[in-house]
């Protein structure tokens, strides 16, 4: 019996990425429980006391508005984190892939078997997340499936395409610079923390371009009903166009690197 | 780029079709041609070796061997096949020992090798059964569970070719197996080698050292700057590239500069390297004495058998590790 060529690989990441990054892996499950805790109570007590807050949040309270919104970003920071240092140590520092080049496993197959090890990492990543929103009645919904999923394409389409970025870097310097200039102010800026209208105009664009905003809606939406003024249509379709133009670039950077 | 091209004698060919043909070879890195034009065959059973300075082009030859870097031109045949096309079958059949150690440095010894084994579609319980042989077949059974990180060169070389055999390859590529052992461990790799060759894994290797290619190689070429210079067996190239026996002379460095055209009167081939003159004669001693009557004083003189590295002086006009 044989078992898919892609899985095969995504097996050997487990093993490999695991084992070097636990850590780093361990430590990023931890953020999303500390946000909750400081801002979605912290803030969120000052938020719900406000005047007009229920009416600026959709009809949320504060925690409401947040909890559901820390899945898509977890799904971010997991996927960009997991397309930065371990796609370059598999080029660079170990060179699994170079090893990997050398069975029959190809180049397209790698980047098929990290497509499926990038979903499992994100699915762990923000599992911690949809237990919180389970285990809190304010957010207890069956909506907690599709958001998952949701995630598992943000997370994809941070993932692919910073991947396809990486494989053609032969330092791990800018990953630095990536974080803190593009990862993070998405973060801040994607409509997690505090909607998209309290930003000023000339900002939004970067939002509605980046698939950030788009999973912090939808999983809104699907969790706490809170229907978002786009259609999940629109949503769907920027997220799954960043994960298919990420895919296809992995492809052509991947087969360059591996086969030069 | 014409005179590389090896033509094998009909009658040897009939028997098997070459593992590895290859026609008018080149690979070019951006503006810089790292294999300029390179033909060979490698018949099966054999072991085939690659020797050459740095930068010869060896690695990049071998990585075009194996399937994974695609030629620039000229056409590649292995087991019959295209790698162009047939990448992932050929691969299938090969294993390939890199110049550096890929292991993951991470994981276990024994746990490198399951990993492997999976690339090639082997159960795990195959992958089980095949690591615990193999490490057994170099040596490192009793280290099956510890880390590569903390292994001695020695042994990650070892397990980098127990992990090339995971899948039983018809053909081993092993680019410069040997390279920063000491000379005990080189000769347990040999060792390894030789049965793996008796069991009928056709070899294909690469070295800068003679000693090793003379060892191990049935046939090999001379690789120089992307080009080969020479073929044939080790025997062959030193009777037809170099004298029987070389003397090798060291002088005062005051009469180094001089000492070419001093020794002109004696008829024979000279070399004067940085530190000491070779001289190509059939009789050593008889030439040694023939330098003292010109008037020369040697500090120190030795007669050796012509070895590749004066096949390699000849054709190149270089030593192989300067
Ligand atoms: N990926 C690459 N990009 C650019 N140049 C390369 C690349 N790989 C090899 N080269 C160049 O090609 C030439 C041949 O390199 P190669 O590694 O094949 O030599 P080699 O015979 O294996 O040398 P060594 O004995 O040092 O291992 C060198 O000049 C090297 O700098
Ligand atoms: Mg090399």
């Amino acid at each position: 019996m044989t078992t898919p060529v892609a899985v095969r690989v995504w097996e050997g990441q487990i093993r490999t990425v695991w084992n070097a990054w636990r850590t780093s892996v361990a430590l990023s499950m931890t953020q999303p429980f500390i946000f909750l805790a400081g801002m979605g109570f912290g803030v969120g007590a000052l938020v719900d006391a406000g005047d007009g807050a229920q009416s600026s949040l959709g009809g949320l309270s504060y925690v409401q508005f947040l909890a559901p919104a820390l899945l898509a970003t977890t799904a971010m920071m997991a996927g960009a984190f997991e397309a930065m240092w371990p796609v370059h140590d598999g080029f660079y520092w170990r060179r699994t892939f170079e090893a990997v080049a050398a069975t029959p496993v190809s180049p397209r197959a790698v980047v098929n078997g990290l497509m499926l090890w990038w979903t499992t990492r994100v699915v762990v990543g923000v599992g911690g997340v949809a237990i919180a929103l389970v285990v809190m009645p304010s957010t207890r919904s069956w909506g907690i499936i599709p958001a998952v999923v949701v995630s598992v394409l943000c997370g994809l389409g941070f993932a692919a395409p910073i991947a396809s970025w990486t494989a053609t870097r032969t330092s791990d310097t800018p990953f630095a610079a990536l974080q803190r200039f593009v990862i993070t102010p998405l973060f801040l800026f994607g409509g997690a923390f505090y909607p998209l209208t309290a930003l000023p105009g000339a900002i939004r664009p970067v939002a509605w371009v980046t698939p950030l905003w788009h999973g912090v809606e939808l999983c809104r939406s699907f969790t706490v009903g809170n229907s978002s003024p786009y259609g999940v249509y629109v949503h769907l379709g920027v997220l799954l166009a960043w994960c298919v133009a990420g895919y296809l670039a992995c492809l052509v950077t991947f087969d360059r690197r591996i086969r030069r | 780029m014409p005179e590389t091209v090896l033509t094998q004698p009909a009658e040897t060919a009939t028997a098997t079709a070459p593992v590895v043909a290859a026609v008018d070879i080149r690979k070019q890195f951006g503006a810089f041609e790292a294999v300029r034009g390179v033909s060979f065959e490698v018949r099966r059973g054999e072991c085939f070796g690659f020797l050459g300075p740095n930068g010869a082009g060896k690695s990049s030859l071998m990585r075009m061997v194996s399937s994974v870097s695609p030629a620039t031109s000229g056409t590649m045949s292995i087991f019959g096949l295209d790698p162009r096309t047939s990448g992932s079958q050929i691969r299938a059949r090969m294993g390939v020992v890199p110049q550096t150690d890929n292991l993951d440095q991470e994981l276990t010894v024994e746990e490198n090798l399951l990993i492997y084994g999976r690339y090639f579609d082997l159960s795990r319980a195959e992958c089980r059964r095949r690591a615990k042989d193999l490490l057994d077949f170099v040596q490192l059974g009793d280290r099956a569970q510890s880390r590569v990180e903390p292994l001695s060169g020695g042994m990650k070389r070892r397990l980098t070719i127990a992990r090339s055999l995971m899948s039983k390859p018809e053909l081993l590529l092993l680019d410069e197996p040997t390279t920063g052992l000491d000379p005990q461990a080189r000769h347990v790799l040999w060792d390894r080698l030789y049965r793996l060759k008796e069991q009928g894994v056709t070899l294909v290797l690469t070295t800068h050292y003679m000693d090793e290619a003379e060892q191990l190689c049935d046939r090999l070429v001379v690789v120089d700057r992307g080009q080969i210079v020479a073929e044939g067996s080790p025997a062959q190239l030193i009777r037809e590239h170099a004298t029987r026996e070389v003397l090798e002379i060291r002088v005062a460095a005051s009469v180094v500069a001089g000492i070419e055209s001093a020794l002109s009167s004696l008829g024979l081939r000279t070399e004067v390297l940085p530190d000491r003159v070779l001289l190509y004669s059939n009789n050593g001693e008889q030439t040694l004495k023939d330098v003292h009557e010109l008037g020369i004083t040697t500090l120190s003189s030795l007669v050796r058998r012509s070895s590749l590295e004066d096949v390699f002086l000849r054709l190149t006009g270089r030593t192989l590790n300067d």
